[in-house]
């Protein structure tokens, strides 16, 4: 019968030779991932479980991301038992402010996943690294807590939907687009408690940094983690990265497993994509959006946050000011990133435009602070949820959207096609 | 009693992101769905029911959604299909959630319910229907019996504890 991609890496981890979708199994970790929202509480509870050390000290990642430079006291006190824990566990990866970023473009920027693995995090997005051929999920912090006293947790072997593109999307189109459109087609449950596998022709024209676009808003449509097949382009960005032997012999599904679905999309012809309010699956193409006036414009998060992202806004940007009554929030997504947006003069073309940026942080994606927004204002957000009061008061409207067509939303003043700025 | 909502109720609604770094649970619950219901978590009677629709606790992977609604009071929460993630933390922390979509289409705010979990049985005691949800796979029950994943990593701790000696 064979093993799609998910079950043979599940398989691989337990002591199991084979997996079936619907069956229940303990498997081994390779890394756990807690930030200053999960990981406070996860170690409140590991406490509380009686655990005295971390399973291994080297496996364990703690990353301040969402709530730093600290908003409040509350949050201070949260970074502080962080540390505190990482100095007692003498934990080989902690990352306070200033030293990493935001959690799901630092792990793969810094090498640290690995195709093959199965990597759990507090955090939902944490299916971001199956762009690496990476099984990562999102857990809550009892998990989190146990994953880092026992280094394995339990796990319900997902049944896995394929999905596949038929032509090469025009210029205009990046990851964003493509997985909102998928969000659009399927729903917000299309693929619930699934594995989101991508053949080797849909992902042969993306890039590394689209391919993690589209991994991490997996969980959009409810899946459990995506999987993409690694390629000559993800063995290249890896060496810049690690020295670690990779082996990516077996990561394929094998011919003739039984998928649950097979969608196949054609995208030649798709536009640049946005979600409306209030759910991301709320998707129109741009011809179809009709004049929205915004107040704020953020480019930025685990989503969009990286070079290639600032790169393409920098392009729509330079040389334009935004208008008076519009901010613009840059969040380059981790510190590398930040320095190396700094090298390309990306960081002057925004403020120049009259933007503002912001430390590699999660900013005002989850609406707690640095650009949250007031009752009845509208934003256009690089970010990946558009829920109600996902970015500040519950009557605010996030509208999703690509780099490119934040960018030109933000120099239009209303939400507008990158394609009218450009050619 | 039943508190009823419609689909798609999502972490951000549950518990907004705002208040997560609140480390009192009383403080804590008194914000759980807010936006959706004023002064919700002072209305609520320890024992309510909440019947949702489809996807409930979809979102970001906090536990604290789940938590609020058992600190509030809600035991257990009875929905047309769960999030993943929010299923996961419920059953960790030991809050029941059970998939019973005729149930939800038959039942109104303010209906009374019984339920036998270990059967799967459901009664709307106001309307006198039964319903019959898929019973629970045994390693899930093994988890909740044990008193959640705390309990049970505490066991699987001891064991290790015992072998090292
Ligand atoms: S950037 Fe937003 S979605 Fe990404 S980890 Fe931070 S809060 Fe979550």
């Amino acid at each position: 019968m064979g093993m799609t991609m998910a079950e043979k890496i599940l398989a691989d981890h337990s002591d199991k030779e084979e997996v079936k979708p619907g069956e229940y199994i303990f498997a081994n970790l390779d890394l756990v991932m807690g930030h200053d929202v999960s990981a406070p509480r996860a170690i409140r509870i590991f406490r509380k479980m009686g655990a005295k050390k971390v399973f291994n000290k080297d496996k364990i990642i703690l990353l301040e991301d969402h709530f730093v430079p600290n908003k409040d006291v509350n949050s201070a006190e949260s970074c502080k038992l962080m540390k505190e824990f990482a100095l007692e566990q003498e934990l080989t990866h902690y990352y306070p402010v200033g030293r990493a970023g935001i959690c799901h473009a630092f792990l793969p920027e810094s090498g640290m996943v690995l195709p093959g693995q199965l990597i759990v995090g507090g955090d939902s997005h944490t299916c971001t690294y199956g762009a690496l051929a990476a099984l990562g999920t999102g857990i809550g912090a009892t998990d989190l807590a146990a994953a880092m006293a026992l280094g394995k947790l339990w796990f319900k072997v997902p049944e896995t939907i394929k999905i596949t593109f038929k032509g090469k999307p025009s210029k205009w189109i990046t990851g964003k687009d493509l997985i909102l459109f998928i969000i659009g087609q399927i729903g917000v449950e299309g693929a619930k408690y699934k594995s989101l596998e991508f053949d080797r022709e849909a992902v042969t024209y993306l890039s590394v940094s689209d391919r993690l676009t589209i991994a991490n808003m997996a969980v959009e449509v409810g899946a459990k983690c995506c999987l993409m097949p690694p390629d000559a382009k993800i063995i290249q960005y890896l060496k810049e990265r690690t020295r670690e032997e990779i082996d990516i012999s077996f990561l394929e599904s094998d011919i003739g497993v039984n998928y649950e679905k097979v969608l196949e999309f054609d995208i030649t012809k798709i536009e640049p994509q946005v979600a409306f309010p209030y759910l991301p699956s709320n998707v129109k193409p741009i011809s179809k959006v009709g004049k929205i006036k915004i107040d704020q414009v953020v480019i930025g998060s685990c989503t969009n946050g990286r070079l290639e992202d600032l790169r393409l806004a920098a392009e729509v940007l330079k040389g334009k000011k935004v208008p008076n009554y519009l901010r613009l929030i840059i969040i380059p997504a981790t510190q590398k990133i930040y320095l190396d947006a700094l090298a390309e003069d990306l960081l002057k073309v925004f403020v120049e435009a009259g933007g503002v940026i912001n430390p590699p942080s999660c900013g005002p994606c989850p609406g707690a602070q640095m650009g949250v927004l007031a009752k009845g204002e509208k934003a256009v957000s690089t970010t990946n949820r558009n829920f109600v009061g996902r970015m500040g008061h519950k009557e605010s409207e996030i509208y999703l959207a690509s780099p490119l067509v934040a960018a030109a939303s933000a120099v239009k003043g209303y939400i507008a096609d990158p394609r009218e700025l450009l050619i | 009693m039943v508190w009823k909502f419609g689909d798609n109720i999502d972490t951000d609604q549950i518990i907004p992101a705002k208040y997560l770094s609140i480390s009192d649970p009383r403080e804590l619950g008194r914000h759980c769905m807010e936006d959706k219901r004023t002064n919700f978590a002072s209305l609520i009677s320890s024992g309510d029911f909440i019947v949702a629709g489809n996807n409930f606790g979809c979102g970001s992977s906090r536990e604290e959604a789940p938590f609020v609604l058992k600190e509030i009071g809600i035991k257990v929460i009875i929905a047309k299909s769960f999030s993943r993630i929010f299923l996961r933390n419920a059953i960790n922390i030991g809050l029941s959630v059970i998939d019973c979509a005729a149930l939800v289409d038959e039942t109104s705010e303010g209906d009374e319910l019984e339920i036998d979990l270990s059967k799967g049985k459901l009664k709307n005691i106001t309307t006198s229907q039964i319903y019959q949800s898929q019973p629970m796979s045994e390693f899930l029950l093994q988890i909740i019996n044990d008193g959640g994943l705390v309990n049970f990593v505490q066991k699987e701790l001891q064991k290790t504890r015992r072998v090292n000696k």
